[in-house]
């Protein structure tokens, strides 16, 4: 299970890594396991404004469909264009070239509410048991 | 299963293993006051009673009519070849397709009718089927509003009132604003169309043919339409699609319509068959069943019903649309007449329709007391003005043996001395004649 310790992680498996005011966001490696093979990605409308765990995109696999709820409140500021006719890139790279979308963040503090990758870990521990 | 209802014995038992004295006490959870006085069920009735009552009841209707109705149904010949295929027990006792592996015949049947629902309208993707025509047009509608996240629908008068009532009806307790262009002509004015799109319009509702039979080349309004961001919705006929221009020719987003005309009986009014298609960027946001072609581990073709993430039994509260059937046996019928007919047989059909039409009109036109409105091109329906209430012709024609038409003022307001008269392949040269000689005699 790949857990990059430089980003910050939701309850619902969704990772974002915080750069300045703005944010990338996409799902753990954790959470592309589980859906398995990812087959459409319908993301947020560019502009669109966000609070902290509101629903912001749909990812779906050949059984099932889950929300994914964003990390922080803002605005969308870019989404990745290559999910679009690429969606299995959230299954070979969920970190870097599979992320979902760029947020602009309207309140740093909302980061206390996250987890960083150690308390990530115990979190999945947990799961499995 | 066995059909044999409970003995005395048999209730008895079962009440005893649940652990309860009598019936009323099963359902002692409910208060007497909620439950049902009666059930007001007459006694049972032997075979050959039900057989006699409901002869008796059939005869009193009138069978052997020449029928001239049409208003969004219309008498088409079937091939006895549709029933024999269709009633094969394969087809006819077959429960949803849902386990791919063990329904390769059924979904290889519902494939080919998205193919051929595809080919008429001239567009990219077909559902498995809807219900009826005014389903999948509401279907359409809110598809539009859930891609363009507007709520403004501008909808073409010509638009059969059944559906618009459907419209209506089904939206009753959304937030739609619905605008209604007036009919000039036996069409619905371009400059009203216009005038209403706005950046607040989800989608466009046109009829082509329209209710009264008229048909034209709308490339012009979907143009319009695109240019404001919203969807352009033509509900067809799809007998007409034989020969007239298709919707995707002329660049309609949705196609819907009422596919009874396809191998189905009119039999009172149903079931009969939606059918819907649409651009293939818009396949997401399609509500029902979709089979899709695939390979299995051995690159054998196979189907299977695709992009189920869209659907109820998946994503619940989310799905796309609450259908979560098909009409699968008429479907079955649409796409086993379709394929006895061919293409070529589909466009003699519709030609058929058209030349009898037009040979009709000019039969009626020499009666000096009617009056044919030909201000615009019709496919196999077009309007009469008669001297007196179309209502009133109605039943006189039906003691000469004539269903002769639909009486407009039915649906429109100041229409009354108005018929709309529909002349399918059905009717022959000689049959067209003494209705228009049988017309002139009620008149």
């Amino acid at each position: 299970m790949n857990i990059p310790e430089n980003l910050l992680y939701t309850k619902d498996h969704e990772w974002a890594r915080v750069e300045g005011k703005t944010a990338y966001v996409g799902i753990t490696d954790y959470a592309q396991g589980s859906l398995g093979d990812i087959t459409f990605v319908d993301l947020p409308k560019v502009g669109k404004a966000l609070k902290q765990a509101d629903p912001a995109a749909v990812v779906e696999s050949v059984k099932a469909a889950s929300d994914v709820y964003s990390p922080f409140s803002g605005t969308v500021l870019s989404v990745n264009p290559e999910l679009a006719s690429h969606p299995e890139l959230v299954n070979k790279s969920c970190y870097e070239k599979g992320f979902f979308f760029v947020i602009q963040l309207d309140n740093e503090q909302e980061k206390a509410k996250l987890m960083d990758n150690n308390a990530y870990q115990v979190y999945l521990e947990g799961l499995s048991k | 299963m066995s059909y044999v209802p409970h003995t005395k014995e048999d209730i008895q038992e079962m009440l005893k293993v649940i652990g309860v004295s009598s019936i009323d006490e099963l359902f002692g959870d409910i208060p007497p006051a909620l439950r049902p006085k009666s059930f007001n069920i007459p006694p049972g009735k032997s075979e050959f009673e039900v057989t006699k009552h409901l002869h008796r009841l059939a005869t009193k209707n009138a069978t052997n009519l020449i029928n001239f109705v049409g208003a969004g149904f219309y008498d088409h010949f079937i091939p006895a070849a549709v029933d024999a295929i269709v009633n094969r027990p394969e087809f006819y006792t077959a429960y949803t397709p849902y386990q791919p592996e063990c329904s390769q015949g059924w979904l290889q049947a519902i494939y080919e009718y998205q193919t051929i629902i595809c080919e008429l309208t001239g567009l990219d993707v077909s559902n498995a089927s809807l219900y009826d025509g005014g389903t999948a047009l509401y279907e359409a509608l809110m598809m539009a509003i859930r891609l363009t996240g507007r709520n403004k629908i501008i909808m073409d008068s010509g638009v059969n009132l059944i559906y618009r009532t459907m419209l209506y009806t089904y939206t009753s307790n959304l937030s739609i604003e619905f605008v209604e262009i007036p009919i000039e002509h036996g069409k619905s004015s371009r400059s009203d169309f216009s005038k209403h799109l706005d950046d607040k319009t989800a989608a466009v509702i046109i009829q082509n043919p329209n209710f009264f039979g008229v048909v034209d080349d709308y490339s012009d309004v979907v143009e319009q339409v695109h240019k404001f961001g919203a969807l352009a919705i033509a509900s067809v006929y799809p007998v007409s699609l034989g020969m007239l221009k298709s919707p995707g020719e002329m660049g309609f987003d949705i196609a819907t319509g009422e596919g009874q005309s396809l191998g189905i009986p009119l039999s009172f009014g149903g079931p009969y068959l939606g059918f819907m298609s649409a651009k293939k960027g818009l396949v997401r946001q399609m509500p029902g069943r979709i089979v899709g072609q695939t390979v299995d581990s051995q690159g054998k073709r196979a189907f299977v019903l695709t992009l189920q993430t869209r659907e109820q039994h998946i994503r619940r509260e989310k799905a796309t649309s609450n259908i979560c059937s098909n009409e699968a046996l008429c479907a079955l019928r649409a796409v086993v007449f379709a394929a006895l007919l061919g293409r070529d047989g589909l466009k003699e059909l519709a030609q058929l329709n058209y030349q009898k039409s037009e040979y009709a009109k000019n039969v009626l036109s020499r009666v000096s007391s009617v009056q044919v409105k030909k201000s615009s091109s019709t496919f196999n329906e077009f309007t009469v003005l008669l001297p007196r209430d179309a209502d009133d012709v109605v039943h006189r024609m039906i003691e000469k043996g004539f269903a002769c038409g639909f009486p407009l003022g039915r649906f429109y307001k100041g229409m009354d001395n108005y018929l709309l008269v529909a002349v399918t392949e059905k009717r022959t040269k000689e049959q067209i004649n003494s209705f228009v000689d049988a017309l002139e005699a009620v008149l």
